[in-house]
């Protein structure tokens, strides 16, 4: 083969990276991204939508309004059960692909939430701002996640233009980024990687496995989340998140783009 | 009885009519049947009435599209088949390890799962050594170097040269069989798309057939074209991402940088099907959630024929690149019989010669009247499992193009009632990127699956890997096993 086929394939490949933050990447049509919810027409009689949830991430108050229904995005696998189920269409998954959270308890929201906030204090991004190295823990994962993380390294995304990185060594890394429920025969391996990483470091939980045990939930053989031994800087809700719902999240956090 | 009962793979078969033998028969119809060319699908034990166990053997007979089981009563003891079937090694550490059974005459009664409660630590146990001078031992895992999921390789080694590889997994576990028990619905869908993350299609088709086939349900043939297309896209998408890789492990830096990029597209085409890169959602029972009217299927249409072109460049490079060739051909090659007798399914059979292939075998829903053309390769290599990848990227193109051009329209799912048949047996088989996916369940007599077992292709195929590595450079590991590319999750359950 010559070089010069090797040039004209080159040639032909083009220039695939995004202009992303710039614009958005065309999503899909059909993504389920950032549910909205409107109790208003919602009948007290009825739980069609908690019986056809999958993970239990849907309850409802007793009062009709704002708080009647509650969805918790820590749990939620996006499967769209609940919009289907709801005979008043008070559910509908939105395209909106921003879901991240530095906290737990935003992400159970009503009716009354617009917009999931990321916060990290001062000094950790004037740390990890311009470089931010992560060490990246499956620990019950199924490979989705895992996925959708491995897709920000390639040139369509091209993570490194972001001072980000995924390395191989925790010695190396500034955090961890973590997905599955944490089984139990991976608490011990998470565990040595985490006190491995210098301090001080981050955590970030992907996928809801990671944030609340997802579908494993109150399985003997896992242990609902990274939260259950680790402080968690960052929640990235998602069964798996978009990749987009993920580089959104980590330029967030480091403040990375416009508020 | 000492023959085995034969049985369609889309109908419920009554425990009743399954012929009931002494293990030796069971043993010696097994070896019989395998080698008149079976494969075993599953061996899997449960509890019976009286406390006792029934081992069920249920095997792939490719020759009439059927299966084939038989079962026998242990307790306590279960004696190896493993010197006359060595396929069945993993199935009876299975069995072994869940209901702690005694196994004799197995050369290596180990955990396969390291199972909370049953006193192993996981990883913690007897791995093959290599005694003498100069022999040392590479340890690896479970936490690895890249974004993978976790397991542990032992490498038992001289200088360069590996003479063994143990592999330990189980670090996955989370208790996926015990989750799918009761009754199936949404929630039950949903655990199947997870067992294997990159093969949702795969294992949820698999489960969805094992549940219509209890329900007695016909499945539109709308929803069988589309279940057959999200599987041709999973499939597309995958070996693309191991053929950029396998480019990656050798240094080649076009190939892998393009099929990274054009994996991500292929994803895209699963999302605009059903809204997830993974295809999840996409799956019901009964049917499918989404449909593709004109409009999306000449969109879908479009964007996989210049995907084909782009494809064609970048992975036309590997094949003419020296220095490509140099690290594939010959690399951590597997004879068709080592494969055989390991019951190896998908491209890593394939790409030893052997027609092993689901959608050929066992032809379910819309594979059942249009037929897909399987590829081979006999090398057995690196080479051959990159090139059976590639063979099957141009036929999976050609075949999604085909039904695109011809989808039956109407409904897309049937409904599905509560009633399925009791005390029986059923099973669901789809042929997903890695190789046979069975899902096999039995129910009690209300119609609720009392045991569900999950065989992904990678709990046969880990073996071809150990056996591939063996007299190989330990450098040419990383190589080799991104050549098989199997499940960890998929095989931990």
């Amino acid at each position: 083969m010559s070089m010069l086929q090797h040039l004209l394939v080159r040639l032909r490949q083009g220039h695939k990276t995004q202009a992303y933050p710039k614009s958005l990447p065309p999503l899909p049509p059909r993504l389920r991204g950032l549910p909205v919810l409107d109790p208003s027409a919602c009948s007290l009689e009825c739980d069609d939508c908690v019986r056809a949830c999958p993970s239990a991430a849907l309850s409802l108050g007793e009062q009709a309004g704002a708080g009647r229904l509650n969805l918790d995005l820590g749990r939620c696998v996006f499967c769209g059960a609940c919009e289907q189920a709801c005979p008043q269409g008070c559910i509908h998954f939105s395209g909106n692909h921003q879901l991240a959270s530095s906290t737990r308890e935003a992400l159970c929201v009503d009716s009354r939430v617009q917009r999931l906030e990321v916060e990290l204090e001062q000094e950790m991004r004037r740390l990890f701002g311009r470089a931010l190295k992560l060490r990246q823990v499956s620990a019950g994962g199924c490979n989705a996640c895992e996925a959708d993380i491995n897709v920000l390294t390639t040139i369509g995304w091209d993570l490194g233009r972001f001072g980000i990185d995924v390395v191989a060594s925790p010695r190396h890394a500034d955090g961890l980024i973590v997905t599955g429920p944490v089984t139990e025969n991976m608490r011990e391996a998470l565990l040595e990687t985490y006190a491995a990483t210098p301090s001080p470091k981050l955590v970030i939980a992907v996928g809801a496995c990671a944030i609340s045990g997802g579908l494993f939930a109150g399985h003997e053989e896992a242990h609902d989340g990274v939260g259950a031994f680790l402080p968690v800087d960052l929640y990235i809700p998602g069964c798996p998140p978009h990749p987009l719902t993920i580089l959104d999240g980590l330029l967030r956090l480091l403040g990375r783009l416009p508020a | 009885m000492t023959e085995l009962g034969y049985f369609r793979v889309d109908a419920p078969i009554p425990l009743a009519e399954i012929p009931s033998m002494s293990a030796e028969a069971l043993e010696d119809a097994v070896v019989e049947a395998i080698a008149g060319g079976s494969r075993v699908a599953s061996l899997f034990a449960r509890p019976s009435a009286d406390e006792s166990l029934q081992v069920l053997a249920v095997l792939a007979d490719p020759d009439t599209g059927m299966v084939a089981t038989g079962s026998a009563e242990a307790s306590q003891r279960w004696r190896s088949w493993m010197p006359k079937v060595p396929q069945v090694h993993l199935f009876e550490r299975e069995m072994a390890e869940e209901y702690e059974l005694e196994l004799e005459g197995h050369p290596w009664p180990k955990p396969v799962r390291f199972l909370a409660g049953k006193g192993a630590r996981v990883g913690v146990t007897d791995f093959h050594r290599v005694e003498g001078d100069d022999i040392h031992e590479v340890a690896v895992g479970p936490v690895h170097a890249g974004v993978i999921e976790p397991g542990h390789f032992r490498f038992q080694c001289h200088g360069e040269t590996v003479f063994l590889l143990d592999i330990a997994l189980g670090y996955q576990h989370r208790g996926l069989e015990k989750a799918l028990l009761g009754q199936p619905g949404w929630r039950s869908v949903c655990l199947a798309e997870t067992i294997a993350g990159d093969s949702s299609i795969a294992h949820a088709t698999a489960h969805a057939q094992l549940v219509e086939s209890l329900c007695g349900i016909e499945v539109p043939l709308q929803a069988q074209a589309l279940r057959a297309m999200a599987l041709e896209l999973e499939r597309l998408a995958n070996h693309t991402g191991d053929l950029g890789a396998l480019a990656g492990d050798v240094g080649y830096l076009p190939t892998a940088s393009f099929c990274g990029r054009l994996r991500g597209d292929l994803l895209n085409l699963s999302a605009a099907l059903c809204g997830s890169r993974f295809g999840r959602g996409l799956l019901r029972l009964g049917g499918v959630g989404h449909d593709v009217d004109a409009a999306l299927a000449a969109d879908i249409s479009a964007r996989l024929g210049r995907l084909e072109k782009e494809l064609r460049d970048a992975i036309g490079l590997l094949w003419e690149t020296p220095s490509v060739r140099a690290r594939f051909d010959e690399t951590s090659v597997l004879t068709p019989q080592d494969a055989s007798s390991l019951g190896l399914v998908g491209p890593a059979a394939r790409s030893t010669g052997l027609a092993v292939d689901a959608r050929l075998d066992f032809p379910c829903g819309h594979y059942s009247r249009h037929p897909i053309d399987i590829s081979t390769c006999a090398a057995g290599s690196v080479y051959a499992r990159a090139w059976v990848r590639w063979q099957e990227l141009e036929r999976s193109i050609a075949y999604v193009q085909q039904l695109l051009q011809s989808l039956p329209g109407g409904p897309i799912v049937a409904a599905v009632g509560a009633e399925r048949a009791v005390e029986s047996l059923a099973v669901g088989v789809a042929e997903g990127w890695r190789g046979e996916v069975w899902h096999l369940a039995v129910t009690d007599e209300e119609g609720a699956l009392s045991r569900y077992d999950v065989v992904d292709p990678s709990f046969h195929n880990w073996s071809g890997l150990a056996v591939a590595m063996r007299g190989q450079a330990i450098s040419d590991f990383p190589l080799t096993n991104k050549s098989f590319n199997l499940s960890y999750c998929g095989f931990d359950l």
